[in-house]
Formats: C-alpha cells, sequence, structure tokens
C-alpha cells in the first residue's frame, strides 16, 4: 500500500514539474559579467509575467559554443562576433548591458581616484618598465600627490576573462608595443606581475598588496573601495570610472546595427569617456523564430524598466539613442 | 555449492552487476584516456611531444604552448607538501597509537578525519584570506632573515614576501593530505601486534625504540600506501592552490615566487579557451597529468609488491 502511494506521489510530482515547464522558460547561458543583473532582471520579469528565465554563467567561450549548437534560446558574450562569424553561426547580436575596467592601485596616501595615469605610462607598467612609482613620468602627471620610491607589484587576471580581453585591446590600441609583443585576448602572457584567480581574486591582491596595480570590473573596485585611477581618454582629458563616463562612451561609441553592433567600447572620443568600456552581448540563433521573440520581449521589457535595477549592481545601463537602434535592429530582424 | 549458486537468478544477477561494476572502471578509464588523446591530437600534431614536455612558453595569443612551466609547478608544489606532510602526519599517527592516553584518541581521530571531509575551495578561500597575509607578514620575512646570506637557501627565498607562491600553496597542500597519511598511517600501526610491542618493552625497550625498531619496520608498507595516496591527491588538487599560487607561467628557483601547475591552469583557462590550438593544448596538458599521476601510482605499485614479497618471505 505505502509503495503504491509513494508511486502515486511521485507521478504526481512529475506531471505537476512538467506544467510548471510548459508555462514557458527561456534558457540563456554564457558570460559571467553579468550574471547579478540579468537574474535581477529576470526575478523582477518572473513577477509580472510569469515567464521563467534560466541564465548560467559559465562563461562567454560556453556561451558562445552553446548558441551555436543550439542547445539554448540565448547565448551572451562579453565580446562581440565579427559579422562573418554570425553569418557563419547563423546568429543576431546586440548589446544589452555596459560595463567598464578599471586600474586600481594600492598606495597609501592616496584616495581612490586622485591617481592619475595616460596610456603610455599605464602600458609601461605592465611591461615593467616603469618599476618605481616615482618613475618621473607618473610623477609629472600627479603634482600634488606624494608618491613613493617602492617597487610597483603588476596583478593580472590568471583565468581567461573579458575583462583581460578588453583591457588588453585597450593596451594594443594605444600602446603599438604592447600589440607586436604581447596581444590581446582573454588570456595573454603578461609580461611581469602574479595573477588572481577572477575579479575577486585581483581585488584581494590589490587590496593586500602595498603599491601594486591591477585591473578589475568597475563593480568590483567600488564595491571593494579600492583605489581606482584617473584616466586619459582619447579626447586628452583625464576622467573618472563611473556612470557618468561610462555614458558618455556608450552614446559615443560607433555602435552600428549594420555590423550588428560590433564594437569595442575602448578609447571611445567623448570629451568625458571612460577608455576602457564594454558592452555585454546577446547572441540568438536565427532561426528560432519563436523563442526569439520571447528573449526579445525579456529585453525588451529590461530596456523598459530595469535601468533602476542596473544601477544599483553598478551596470551602466544603455544610453537612449542606442535602446533605439536595438529597437530598429529587432523589427528590420522580424524579431518584435 | 558453486553447482547450486549458478542455478540460483538472483545469484547470477548479483554476480553480474558486480562484475560490470568492476569492468565499468576499466571502460570509464580507456574512455578518458581515449577522449584526451583524440582531443588533444591537433596539439600533439602540432607541437610535438619533446617540444611540448620541453618548452616554457605559454602563449595563447601566439598560439605557442609547452608544459614545462606547469610540469615544474606541479611537481615543485607537490614535492615541497609532502616533505611537510609525511613527517607531521607519522607523528600524529605514532601519537595516536603509541603515546596519547585513550581519551584523547577518539577527538584526534575525529578530527583528522573532519580535515579530510573540508572540500577544497574552503581550503583555498582560507588559503586567500588568512594564510596568505600571515606568511607574506610574518612568516615570509622572517625566513628570508634567517636564511640571507647562506649560500644555496638564500636562493629559495629571494624576492618580495607576497604571500601568493609556491611555499604558500605547498603549506595548504600538504595540511589537505595529512589526513590521508595519518590516517593510513595509524590503522598500520594499530596492526603490530601487542606480543610484539609487548615483548620488547619486556626487554627494556624505550618508546622511542619501541616506535623506532618495532612499529614502523612493521607497518612500513601501510605507510608508504599512505604517501602514495596523498601524493595523488596532492598532484590533482586544484581549487586550493588556484588561489594562491599566482598563476605564473615561468620557472622560478625562488619559493616566494608565483607559479602554476597542471590543473590549475586547466581550472583558469578552460572556460574561456576559444581557439581549437588553445583548447586541445589544455586537453594536452590534461593528458601530461594523467600519464605523469599512472606512472607515480605504476611506480609506487611496484615498490610496494616488491617489499611485500621481501616481506612474506
Amino acid at each position: 500500500m505505502k509503495t503504491v502511494l509513494k508511486l502515486v506521489l511521485a507521478i504526481v510530482l512529475v506531471l505537476s514539474y512538467a506544467h510548471v515547464e510548459a508555462a514557458e522558460t527561456l534558457n540563456g547561458a554564457g558570460a559571467t559579467f553579468p550574471y547579478p543583473v540579468y537574474s535581477a532582471w529576470a526575478f523582477d520579469y518572473n513577477k509580472i509575467t510569469g515567464v521563467q528565465l534560466n541564465y548560467q554563467s559559465i562563461g562567454s567561450g560556453g556561451g558562445v559554443r552553446q548558441v551555436t549548437e543550439r542547445t539554448v534560446h540565448f547565448g551572451a558574450s562579453d565580446d562581440p562576433l565579427k559579422a562573418d562569424q554570425l553569418q557563419k553561426d547563423k546568429l543576431f547580436q546586440f548589446p544589452a548591458v555596459i560595463g567598464g575596467v578599471v586600474p586600481v592601485a594600492n598606495l597609501e596616501n592616496v584616495k581612490p581616484g586622485e591617481l592619475k595615469l595616460d596610456p603610455e605610462s599605464l602600458c609601461k607598467m605592465f611591461f615593467g618598465e616603469i618599476k618605481f612609482w616615482d618613475d618621473p613620468k607618473i610623477v609629472k602627471m600627479n603634482p600634488g600627490l606624494k608618491l613613493p620610491h617602492a617597487e610597483m607589484t603588476v596583478i593580472y587576471r590568471s583565468d581567461g576573462a573579458g575583462t583581460t580581453a578588453i583591457f588588453t585591446h585597450y593596451l594594443a590600441e594605444t600602446c603599438p608595443d604592447w600589440k607586436s609583443k604581447v596581444g590581446e585576448g582573454k588570456a595573454v602572457k603578461f609580461p611581469v606581475g602574479i595573477g588572481g584567480k577572477g575579479n575577486e581574486g585581483v581585488a584581494n591582491y590589490v587590496k593586500r598588496t602595498p603599491n601594486s596595480i591591477g585591473y578589475v570590473e568597475f563593480a568590483y573596485a567600488k564595491q571593494n573601495k579600492l583605489d581606482y585611477t584617473q584616466l586619459k581618454n582619447k579626447a586628452g582629458n583625464f576622467v573618472e570610472p563611473g556612470f557618468a563616463s561610462f555614458e558618455d562612451a556608450a552614446e559615443t561609441g560607433d555602435f552600428d546595427a549594420k555590423k550588428d553592433f560590433y564594437l569595442w567600447l575602448t578609447n571611445a572620443p567623448g570629451k568625458n569617456s571612460w577608455p576602457i568600456a564594454g558592452a555585454t552581448f546577446i547572441l540568438l540563433a536565427k532561426e528560432k523564430a519563436d523563442s526569439n521573440k520571447n528573449v526579445v520581449k525579456f529585453f525588451d521589457w529590461a530596456f523598459k524598466n530595469g535601468d533602476n535595477k542596473a544601477k544599483e549592481l553598478v551596470y551602466v545601463p544603455l544610453p537612449k539613442s542606442l535602446k533605439e537602434k536595438i529597437k530598429t535592429y529587432w523589427k528590420a530582424n522580424g524579431l518584435q | 555449492m558453486a553447482a547450486l549458486s549458478k542455478k540460483n537468478p538472483v545469484d547470477l544477477i548479483f554476480s553480474s552487476i558486480t562484475a560490470i561494476a568492476s569492468f565499468s572502471v576499466i571502460i570509464f578509464i580507456f574512455g578518458i584516456l581515449y577522449v584526451l588523446v583524440s582531443e588533444s591530437s591537433l596539439a600533439i600534431s602540432r607541437f610535438g611531444i619533446i617540444k611540448f614536455l620541453t618548452s616554457t612558453d605559454w602563449n595563447p595569443v601566439t598560439e605557442s604552448f609547452g608544459a614545462l612551466t606547469n610540469i615544474y609547478g606541479t611537481v615543485i608544489t607537490t614535492f615541497i607538501s609532502l616533505l611537510i606532510a609525511i613527517p607531521v602526519a607519522i607523528g600524529i599517527a605514532i601519537f595516536v597509537t603509541e603515546i596519547s592516553p585513550n581519551f584523547l584518541k577518539a577527538p584526534i581521530g575525529i578530527a583528522i578525519e573532519l580535515l579530510a571531509a573540508i572540500p577544497s575551495i574552503i581550503y583555498g578561500m582560507w588559503g586567500l584570506f588568512t594564510l596568505s597575509p600571515i606568511m607574506s607578514n610574518y612568516v615570509e620575512p622572517f625566513l628570508k632573515k634567517i636564511t640571507a646570506g647562506i649560500p644555496v637557501l638564500s636562493i629559495l627565498f629571494q624576492g618580495t614576501p607576497m604571500g601568493i607562491d609556491i611555499l604558500t600553496a605547498s603549506i595548504i597542500l600538504s595540511i589537505m593530505i595529512i589526513p590521508f597519511t595519518a590516517s593510513i598511517a595509524r590503522d598500520s600501526f594499530n596492526l603490530t601486534p601487542s606480543v610484539v610491542k609487548e615483548s620488547a618493552y619486556a626487554i627494556g625497550a624505550t618508546k622511542w625504540e619501541v616506535v623506532k625498531n618495532v612499529v614502523i619496520p612493521y607497518s612500513k608498507l601501510g605507510v608508504f600506501g599512505g604517501i602514495v595516496l596523498s601524493l595523488g591527491r596532492a598532484l590533482g588538487e586544484t581549487m586550493a592552490v588556484a588561489f594562491v599560487l599566482g598563476n605564473n607561467h615561468r620557472i622560478t628557483t625562488s619559493l616566494l615566487d608565483a607559479a602554476a601547475t597542471i590543473t590549475v591552469t586547466l581550472a583558469n583557462e578552460f572556460a574561456e579557451a576559444d581557439n581549437d590550438v588553445y583548447l586541445s593544448a589544455l586537453f594536452y596538458l590534461a593528458l601530461v597529468l594523467f600519464v605523469m599521476s599512472f606512472i607515480t601510482l605504476a611506480i609506487a605499485k611496484f615498490f610496494l609488491l616488491k617489499a611485500e614479497r621481501k616481506y612474506s618471505r
């Protein structure tokens, strides 16, 4: 009797689960960077519409692979795919949210945002050519600061990461030596320094090591109260990282719907643009018309209602002009 | 009896299930080996065997990969961790079996087993947030100070004490493998017949002499087995090491420098390896570790068998 009861119970459970599944679920996978904001949006969206969105943060590489193999409804990647790869794998692509990478230092008597750096000196630091903090180049840019005669420790990301990709892309763009000797990518062979695992690893190493310099996602720098630096941007101004300078970069960056928004948001031309920003992208399989409509519905809702949530989590929402471009792109491709 | 069990269908099912379970292990091993070889074939054809094993270059941008830095990191951390762990573990085992009063035996035994049950990610976090500051602020400056000027030793402790280096990683590893060695050593010590021990005490041997001349020779094999088990664990340990090793593809002479092990490289770079050669090189690296572990275990087994034969004679 007991066994029969258990069996019935099991069947009821399975059936009720299947019923929930049928309600509508969207599965996505990819970049770890936007995971907190996607899941926060998904939570709110679920409350309003009942649509369940599962997002697995398995890394950008995994996201691209999964959507190429059509095992998820959408993929997410921190670096944009070029038009020819999108063509080959039959994918749509559009940006979803903006983030930025900031250099962080650990210097006594220097507060967040006080230290000024230009691309050349940043590049030389990561090459190990500038060894001491009181190097004339740095001192000249920072007349008000008392910089110690201390050897600097360079800290980089040891695991393959979009953060490293954006950062090395920026260095390669501004510094010919970096481009020819090191190159860019999610993992590169850094000439000097030690590697921390993940943003949290780098943040922790920098916090713990006096006279160190590293780079992390802006959100991590902010949450861990690290001494982020100012950077000289393309227009020649020193800017502080923050919502305003990221938004400026996103607005002046040349996102083009014809190229499926392929763009590295480094060295944006705006007067107040933060030079090391980047969008994170959503990838859709071209032939899956039904699920694409549902995914687009979700992001359309998020673009309309999710900006505050994103800012709470220290992400930069897309500027209005870019949202308009994306909407046009959706309509043109029959996604909406 | 055998004929009877053949007729019994339950018995037949039972014995075939156990057989399937055992053979599945062999199938798994060959399956894994097959996948490793086939996935790494691209890297094997590109870099060859000798060149891959002897090159210190690991550069995803230029797609040039060599395993030597990773092999070096794996071997050195394993070696140092065994150097620390073996004496401590054997000390624990001797204390628990021969010296400690009875009421202490159970709590110490349970503590050792608990140490073995802690997940490695927790060791990693603990290492990064707790051990590594202690190392960089106190232990490593002290080691630098006392070795300064001594020819070979001072080279071992060159550089800035960061707490994120081979030494810290080895210490974490040694803490992780102590439970294995200690509990197996303890069990083997316990197997020493009390008659033999009591006879030794009866002829006036001290505790030290009994341990040295009776218990340890009697249980050598078991202890050796425990060491091999922990060697296997140290070779393959990943998460705990990834946090405190600094992940640097370089060969260094100083224990205060960052390094990379095979498993750490795999864990760090696998998820985002976005081109075929890169991915294949990572599989190749895994194959190297597979072969390394296999050879280590084979050597250990060989010595164990040899000793066993000698012993049983």
